[in-house]
């Protein structure tokens, strides 16, 4: 299935933001997601959760001839697969570019880095050896599959144990787990990917996109460190140009991301140690918490409103006027206030009448906003008739009053309204309109 | 146990895992002679084929590499690649059977091949100037014939050529070139026996004039903070490289109009 096309629109926000320094998802640029490291019954079995990717990662063995031209060593081998239960983007069958890169990735980060002792694979040289076969499969694609999978790939690594082997001349023992202890793969070091995603040609840097972000990113760099500060693999691609400077800030930026992550596999690898050892109940099912609702009650809970009535009071008595006058106020008029002068017709349309109702309408926008503005302060508020010509002092500016949801109109507004004449702009009555919405009383301001 | 590797110009019976084998020698030299900031020869050759649009033919020491471009003509297959704003770039890259010391099985369709045409499709989509050509398609084929280490950079180098022999417009060359770190010192312009060896390389696909990196790949582990100084080196190599491609492009093409002017 084609990966719906994202919308302008859609980018255009997601981009601005970024540029304002902000993301969709309210984290800072340096920030990942939740990660969260859970291990299955068996051995070897490890599923990273990164915020909503979950990618789940399970490592096998099995005996057989070793290479030709490397008779003593034993083979490591990663498998990334991307299925449609991942994303409806992801065919079924033969890998997508994309995918094949990821996997190249996550192969070199691993194997050629020589993360696990491949000697201490060989059985019998030249004859046996052991073939650990690492397969990542991607259950859920919310962005940054890459670090995800190779969390996954390196923990399910380092949590797999394999049969023990003994060796007696031409014989060879395997021994079942009841038998002796299976022992574990010799992990050197623990490469980490970090994916930094770049923007606007290089000039914004995001660490760990989501899903939408790495739909409108120019491209990505993906860094593969371990705790030792060593760069085990590095790629850049993606039609994107870049500056030397930017690739080192990104390469310190991963060294302190790397930290992070190994700290939190080691703890997740130590707590599951712990939970075999004493025997407690180990795997997914105690990983996952229970979402179940098992009863429902409900009970008025009454609530002491005394505390909250009293410090509404002391406010009250302790405000004192604002005295910043409202400015550019046009009295159209008796009753009729316009505050600024609307703002430029986007519409492109040049028709004449068009123009003039446009006008109207603006103008009664904008006297309803000065209404609005007039009107809108503290709901506690003191009762102010307004006087034609009188700068009306605004309270529109008090910065924290957007919770506001309702409005009182004070008396004032019966005065205004019983003057007014029978002029062609007779406003809709909005002296009976309670309820404001928010960012109005802001664009009035802003006017 | 020893183990005998094929060297291009001889063979080597080095102890296994070649632990013996001194990539740099005391006096400072490689093991094909080379000073560690030295390029390996580089001879190009233009406008090798007839049929195709453009064409390159590039040798860096014992890599050999062929590129072919055709276009920019009409997309063929896959009427749903058209893009409506600008060209598609379709790179394949394939290894002769008999380019490795051991032939070869798939020459293509193998998940290196499928990654490296994937490196060079996005190498040159960054360069050429495709908003020219809109709902159009460029081909570029490159085959390796000899692989003695730097295959990628031979392939990015032969298809700048053949890119510019097609007189496709591009934003600038683009020169790849790697760079290693081997015993505490970086080396430039990494062979296959160095590769071997298991030390780490990067190889850096850039744009020489405004030094824009368009591809960084880097193998095995290198310390963090050496990471600048070979790519220091990297950039100054795919420079080196860039004033031999552009000596040759000048001279190829002050030679053609000679011979279409004489005539």
């Amino acid at each position: 299935m084609k990966e719906v096309p994202i919308s302008t629109c859609e980018r255009e926000f997601i981009l601005k933001a970024i540029r304002d320094r902000k993301r969709i998802d309210g984290r800072q640029t340096y920030d990942y997601r939740r990660l969260k490291v859970s291990f299955g019954m068996e051995r070897g079995c490890c599923i990273v959760e990164l915020g909503d990717t979950k990618v789940l990662a399970q490592v096998s063995g099995k005996i057989e001839e070793p290479k030709k031209n490397r008779p003593t060593e034993g083979s490591i081998i990663i498998n990334l697969e991307l299925s449609p239960m991942a994303s409806p983007a992801f065919e079924p069958g033969r890998p997508t570019e994309s995918g094949i890169e990821m996997n190249r990735i996550l192969e070199r980060n691993i194997r050629d880095s020589r993360a696990v002792d491949t000697e201490s694979l060989c059985i019998v040289a030249g004859e046996k050896v052991w073939s650990i076969r690492a397969d990542v499969h991607v259950l859920n694609d919310e962005g940054n599959i890459m670090d995800a999978a190779s969390i996954a790939a390196i923990t399910a690594l380092a949590h797999f144990r394999r049969p023990d082997v003994t060796v007696m001349g031409e014989e060879v023992t395997i021994h079942s787990p009841e038998d002796r202890d299976p022992v574990p793969l010799s992990v050197h070091h623990m490469p980490v990917c970090v994916t930094f995603a770049f923007f606007d040609q290089g000039e914004f840097l995001l660490v760990d996109p989501n899903r939408l972000e790495e739909r409108v990113m120019d491209g990505r760099m993906v860094v593969g460190m371990n705790m030792h500060r060593e760069i085990c693999t590095l790629m850049m691609s993606g039609g994107m140009l870049l500056v030397k400077e930017q690739v080192l800030r990104c390469s310190q930026i991963a060294t302190v991301k790397v930290a992070e992550i190994i700290e939190l596999i080691q703890k997740a690898l130590d707590k599951d140690a712990q939970a075999r050892q004493a025997g407690d109940k180990c795997g997914f099912a105690e990983s996952v918490p229970a979402n179940k609702i098992t009863t429902n009650k409900k009970e008025p809970t009454l609530i002491d409103t005394t505390a909250a009535a009293q410090q509404a009071s002391q406010v009250i008595q302790e405000a004192g006027p604002v005295d910043k006058p409202m400015s550019n106020m046009i009295v159209q008029a008796p009753g009729t206030v316009q505050i600024g002068e609307g703002l430029v017709n986007t519409w492109q349309v040049d028709d004449e009448d068009m123009e003039s109702e446009e006008e109207e309408e603006s103008r009664k926008k904008s006297v309803t906003n000065g209404r609005e503005a007039v009107a809108t302060s503290k709901p506690t508020e003191r009762k102010r008739p307004v006087k034609a010509g009188e700068g009306i002092v605004s309270h529109a500016d008090d910065s924290g009053s957007e919770e506001e949801e309702k409005v009182m109109l004070y008396q004032g507004d019966a005065e205004m309204k019983s003057t007014e004449d029978s002029t062609a702009l007779q406003q809709p009555s909005n002296s009976d309109k309670p309820a404001k919405k928010k960012g109005k009383k802001k664009k009035a301001a802003q006017k | 146990m020893c183990h005998k590797i094929r060297h291009p110009r001889y063979w080597l019976i080095v102890p296994f895992k070649m632990a013996g084998l001194e990539i740099i020698s005391d006096q400072g030299y490689r093991i094909d002679g080379r000073r560690s900031s030295e390029l390996r020869k580089v001879c190009a050759r233009m406008g090798v084929f007839t049929q195709a649009d453009g064409s390159a033919y590039i040798e860096q020491g014992n890599t050999k590499a062929l590129a072919t471009v055709y276009g920019p003509h009409e997309v063929r297959k896959g009427r749903g690649k058209i893009q409506h704003d600008r060209a598609v770039v379709n790179c394949q890259f394939s290894m002769a059977t008999f380019s490795t010391g051991e032939r070869k099985s798939r020459p293509k369709g193998d998940r290196r091949s499928q990654e490296m045409s994937m490196h060079l499709r996005q190498t040159f989509e960054a360069v050429i100037v495709t908003e020219l050509f809109p709902r159009s398609q460029i081909d570029i084929y490159v085959q390796i014939l000899q692989a003695d280490g730097g295959n990628y950079c031979a392939c990015v180098n032969a298809a700048t050529l053949a890119v510019i022999d097609a007189g496709i417009p591009m934003k600038d060359y683009v020169c790849a070139c790697t760079a290693g770190f081997i015993q505490d010192s970086p080396l430039l312009d990494i062979s296959y026996v160095e590769e071997s060896a298991g030390a780490p390389f990067l190889t850096v696909a850039m744009m020489p004039k405004s030094e824009q990196i368009v591809l960084l790949e880097m193998n095995s582990r290198l310390h963090a903070d050496n990471m600048e100084k070979v790519l220091d080196l990297a950039t100054q190599g795919c420079k080196d490289v860039f004033a031999v491609l552009d000596r040759h492009v000048r001279d190829h093409v002050s030679e053609s109009h000679a011979l279409m002017t004489a005539s």
